[in-house]
């Protein structure tokens, strides 16, 4: 569960986020939609406490990162934009070295790298270098690394893109998956089709602010238009960015 | 989860991250502490034989107007002197260095002779040749021993005794021990040693921080739940690895190089034992712990690989400084001299080199203000590190 307040994030003159507040629920599947440079990643920098915000308040699970951040940490897992998979260790050793910062055990790390092999499907590719993977090969390994530690709240930032169409199937499954198993996720995307397809809520996000949040039969709704893409685009008030 | 475990964690990984970076790792490894030994040895070899050549060669001189002075050329003869023939342009020989010298015997040598003036000969050399110095000192020697033992005689032929002219004797006592001659080869050892000491945790030292912000592995790394100076100091301690490593294999390869010198060859008993080496060791160790920490600092500022390549190549000149110093003007090592970073341990390789006990009090006191100067550069390298732009690769 995360509550975000009122975020503000500047730099330097520019302000990238101007007034972000909504709320992502357990067992929801929350979708920050936006054109290209909208504020989403800079957003979810601001959750996963990487960026400290400029003004706004943010809750993980009722833990306040200001106060706790490492106990905040260990709540979340995260996909950010670039992977950031070491290409010269193995999928299993990427994997692993996240369970040690997490502190985990040896049996406890084993357990749950062969636990997310199986719901991932990477039995083949768990002992070979991450060096010459696939784009989806390398989204699976980069979400069984946040899932480590078996957090309650996941954050993924564009996470289809690149992939294939079997790979996106295979994303949406696990996202599912982990909505089903009453699990906070949280997702950044551009793209529509991802949207209508997996998130009960929809927060679109332009120019740094939201402009409208509901689930996406709402939004089509709230914008008296006949598909989401047109909703889309009367609530940002341009079609900038969709070409992306 | 405790901070050694998280430290001794991201040094693992680091390490196995750059072992599998079998080039960049050999190269570092390999091309530094073996070249640059070879190098400066193989240097200082050739310049000592190629001189022992030139001193035990047979003089070979060019006389113009041999037959002018009989008696000095049977003298050079006995001295196994070869005189040859002279060239046709004496002074275009030498400037084109055909002939190192000529001897050159004027007309009015038998005249000054005869009459017991002081009779001039010259001496044709090019003293901008370094080569010919050698040749020129031995022919010049050879003609005052032969004025000396004429003046003696004529002196003797007047009843004067020859100590007359000798008011002084100067008498040369060396005392310096076959290994402390040995330090002139040693100007190059702590050189070598404090190079390789920055060279082995260079590359990295670029690789674990601008490299992983390149390859956007910086992000997730810091999102885990450990303060990130944990992070910084396991990474410090891998590049201070590859340093020491990288010492210590420069050492080994001193050691396998240095015995296949000729000792007659540089007038130096250049044996060392283990433990000398591993006094030397012992000695720039702390280097290469500064050395990481200084690394870690310059690449940590750097968004890719090559940017942080260019920072680096500059400081690489910094291990340079008080080496060169040393070479340029020797001094003798005092105690506050160990206060001095990196010069300091110049100092003491040169002194465990020559033989000397290792003083514990010196060590010390180097180690420490090195290990001070290390310490600082870490802590800027953390607090800048905290920053969120150190860790992103776009600046959003």
């Amino acid at each position: 569960m995360i509550v975000a307040k009122n975020l503000k994030k500047f730099f330097g003159a520019v302000e990238a986020v101007r007034d972000v507040t909504f709320d992502a629920r357990d067992g929801e599947i929350t979708g920050l939609l936006g054109p290209n440079g909208a504020g989403k990643t800079t957003t979810l920098r601001m959750l996963y406490s990487v960026l400290p915000a400029d003004g706004g308040r943010i809750l993980i699970d009722d833990i306040d990162p200001v106060v706790a951040l490492q106990a905040a940490r260990r709540r979340i897992g995260v996909v950010p934009d670039g992977r950031g998979l070491y290409p010269r260790l193995t999928a299993r050793e990427n994997i692993d070295f996240f369970g040690q910062l997490h502190g985990l055990s040896r049996t406890v790390r084993r357990d749950r790298i062969g636990i997310l092999s199986k719901t991932l499907d990477m039995g083949e590719i768990l002992d070979r270098r991450v060096d010459g993977f696939s784009q989806g090969q390398r989204v699976k390994v980069a979400i069984a690394r946040a899932m480590i530690h078996d957090p309650q709240t996941v954050i993924l930032d564009e996470p289809s893109n690149g992939l294939d169409v079997m790979s996106t199937r295979a994303l949406r499954g696990y996202l599912q998956h982990l909505k089903a198993e009453g699990r906070c996720v949280v997702l950044s995307t551009h793209i529509m089709q991802e949207v209508a397809a997996l998130c009960d809520q929809v927060v679109v996000i332009a120019g740094g602010e939201v402009a409208a949040q509901g689930s996406p039969q709402g939004l089509i709704a709230q914008s008296g238009q006949a598909t989401l893409e047109d909703a889309f685009v009367s609530l940002i008030g341009s079609d900038e960015g969709l070409a992306a | 989860m405790n901070a050694l475990q998280a430290i001794s964690a991201v040094l693992r990984k680091e390490l196995v991250e750059s072992v599998r970076d079998r080039k960049a790792t050999l190269n570092t490894l390999l091309l530094g502490p073996i070249l640059i030994p070879i190098l400066l040895l193989g240097l200082v070899w050739f310049t000592a034989s190629s001189q022992m050549e030139k001193v035990e060669a047979t003089l070979e001189v060019s006389v113009v107007g041999a037959e002018l002075a009989p008696n000095l050329i049977q003298f050079l003869r006995q001295q196994e002197v070869e005189i040859l023939p002279p060239p046709d342009d004496p002074e275009e020989a030498v400037r084109s260095q055909t002939l190192p010298l000529v001897l050159r015997i004027p007309e009015e040598f038998s005249a000054q002779w005869a009459a017991g003036t002081p009779a001039e000969i010259e001496l044709l050399n090019d003293s901008s040749r370094r080569e010919s110095s050698i040749p020129v000192q031995r022919l010049e020697g050879l003609l005052h021993q032969y004025s000396r033992k004429i003046g003696t005689l004529r002196l003797q032929l007047r009843g004067v005794s020859p100590t007359a002219t000798v008011p002084i004797l100067v008498s040369d006592v060396d005392l310096s021990t076959p290994k402390s001659r040995g330090v002139l080869l040693f100007v190059f050892l702590p050189y070598a040693l404090m190079i390789t000491a920055f060279t082995g945790g260079l590359h990295h030292a670029i690789d674990s921080t601008a490299g992983e912000k390149e390859r956007c592995s910086l992000e997730p790394l810091v999102i885990n739940p450990i303060p990130r100076w944990q992070i910084l100091l396991g990474k410090m301690l891998a590049t201070a690895c590859f340093g020491l490593l990288s010492l210590l294999l420069t050492l080994v390869t001193f050691s396998v190089v240095l015995p296949q010198i000729p000792a007659g060859a540089l007038g130096a008993d250049l044996t060392f034992g283990v433990a000398q080496w591993f006094r030397v060791l012992v000695v720039v160790g702390p280097v290469a712990i500064l050395a990481s920490s200084m690394l870690i600092l310059l690449a940590s500022w750097a968004k890719t690989y090559r940017e942080a390549q260019s920072y680096v190549s500059l400081v690489i000149l910094i291990p340079m400084i008080p080496s060169m110093m040393l070479m340029s003007n020797p001094i003798k090592a005092e105690t506050w001299h160990m206060a001095i970073p990196m010069f300091s341990h110049n100092l003491l390789v040169a002194e465990v080199a020559r033989g000397e006990p290792l003083s514990g009090l010196w060590w010390l006191i180097a180690t420490m203000s090195t290990g001070v100067l290390a310490a600082l550069f870490a802590l800027v390298a953390i607090w800048a590190f905290s920053r969120p732009k150190m860790i992103f690769a776009d600046t959003e």
